[in-house]
């Protein structure tokens, strides 16, 4: 490393860093914000690139037609040594969506739109309910205490998600598995094996269901769009890999450090149990609050003012939504849950034209999920002193690894 | 005060969101495809606040609001 490097490594923020607290920021990410809407971070191989904590600055960039999603551009920021040794300049296929800039990203996107509507994901509510229900009912049989992460948290969006795909739930432990491998390794070398595993068996399933069609979201894609030719197999399989991995790993970690946020703010939980009409907007403060996805990533295809600072073409920068949402400009007494503000703007979805394509989805399980597990185990507790339950590293998704609970 | 509001959504734009229907609901909704749209005699009602607020909800700026 240069003297120069060394230099500038030592002045600035590393990015990402491990929370301190599971659903407050990192508290090493304080001294940025006092730095204005823009600061300057390195990643972990000491790159300098722009970090984002202004809520409006956030906002405007990301709607920012300068700024690129392009994960093929070699100035692209890549968070960690395992996200750089996926980058694949050969296999566009695996940058669908999230990876492309529009006019590709509007096509792709298009092509999806109408299963997450809003009256798609209302007429999905009633077998949400179900999913939730039954797996209750499986983790009372069972006894306490309970692990909540795998007997619940993880399992409502993956069946959910797996019925609206198409996807054999059957086969969720494999995917459960590689997609954990896929977001946190621990190597590179682990997430490149999962990025194979999970594309080799989506390719097997859609020649499957080629051949043999179902009633999911896949078999819909296949009939309308590859067989007409507007998707090519590997464009189709890297869809339905965004598909499954941001269909369930998020929401998981949603409602596992949702749960755990709860039960450490007992006076919250009550509040929410007085008036279950406060759960939409609880739901969205909760997005806010927890931010899983803090680090958003572009890179300007162009010099860009904001701010009073001037990113420059080629500059990687990254979105803290944990910051961005915590934005005391943007929101009052940022770093408090209040179930009575309007949430609304916040950017854990993202901004923009990649902004989340299952927030809905997202919102009713989410809204499902929490009411029922508080209604029908009213006496909730975690099983294990709160400091000792292990929660993910700051590199990937936010949430618990694991949550005992008991009633 | 106006007393209507002229609203335009660019559907070539939207992304289905659905920011604008959860933020206001009484001016807008989603078609069978999940794209925005104006509820029926949604502009021959008074001038909604909120409808400004779906605008700056919109993640795709997909939705201009004019005071007739």
């Amino acid at each position: 490393m240069s003297e120069a490097i060394s230099e500038a490594v030592t002045e600035t923020v590393e990015f990402p860093q491990d929370r301190t607290c599971p659903y407050h920021p990192p508290t090493a990410y304080a001294p940025l914000r006092e730095q204005g809407p823009l600061a300057r971070i390195h990643l972990y191989d000491g790159r300098e690139v722009w970090v984002v904590t202004g809520h409006a600055e956030a906002r405007a960039l990301l709607t920012d037609q300068r700024l690129s999603s392009d994960r093929l551009n070699p100035d692209f920021p890549m968070p960690s040594a395992r996200f750089e040794g996926l980058r694949d300049e050969t296999r566009k296929s695996r940058a669908m969506l999230l990876g492309v800039d529009d006019p590709e990203h509007n096509v792709q996107r298009r092509m999806l739109i109408p299963s997450f509507g809003l009256k798609r994901i209302a007429a999905l509510r009633p077998r949400i309910q179900q999913i939730v229900d039954r797996l209750l009912d499986d983790m009372a049989a069972a006894g306490q205490p309970a692990e909540l992460v795998s007997a619940f948290a993880l399992p409502v969006p993956s069946m959910v998600i797996c019925e609206l795909l198409g996807v054999p739930y059957a086969d969720h432990e494999f995917f459960e598995d590689a997609s954990r491998r896929l977001l946190r390794g621990p190597t590179a070398d682990d997430s490149r094996k999962a990025l194979d595993d999970l594309e080799e068996y989506f390719r097997e399933l859609i020649i499957r269901k080629e051949a043999e069609p179902g009633d999911g979201l896949l078999d819909e894609l296949i009939a309308d769009r590859l067989r007409t030719g507007d998707l090519a197999h590997d464009e189709l399989v890297g869809m339905a890999m965004i598909l499954l991995v941001a269909g369930h790993e998020t929401t998981a970690n949603m409602i596992s450090l949702g749960v755990f946020t709860l039960l450490q703010q007992p006076e919250k939980l009550a509040a929410l149990r007085a008036d279950p009409s406060l759960m939409p907007t609880a739901v969205e403060e909760l997005l806010r609050y927890l931010s899983i996805a803090d680090g958003m990533l572009r890179v300007a295809t162009e010099d860009i003012e904001i701010g009073g600072v001037t990113i420059e073409k080629g500059d990687g920068v990254v979105f803290s939504t944990s910051l961005v949402n915590r934005d005391a400009t943007a929101y009052e007494s940022p770093d408090e849950l209040d179930w009575n503000r309007s949430a609304r703007h916040h950017v854990a979805f993202g901004f923009g034209i990649h902004q989340c394509l299952g927030q809905n989805l997202a919102r009713a399980e989410l809204e499902i999920a929490l009411h029922t597990l508080f209604t029908r185990f009213p006496g909730l507790r975690l099983a294990a002193p709160a400091e000792e339950i292990p929660f993910k590293p700051g590199d990937t998704l936010q949430g618990m690894v694991e949550l005992p609970v008991a009633w | 005060m106006p007393t209507t509001q002229h609203i335009s959504i660019d559907t070539d734009r939207c992304i289905g969101s659905g920011q604008c229907a959860l933020t206001a609901p009484k001016t807008f909704t989603q078609d069978d495809e999940g794209f925005s749209a104006l509820r029926p005699h949604a502009e021959d009602a008074p001038a909604d606040p909120l409808v400004r607020e779906a605008a700056r909800a919109c993640p795709v700026q997909a939705i201009t609001v004019q005071d007739d």
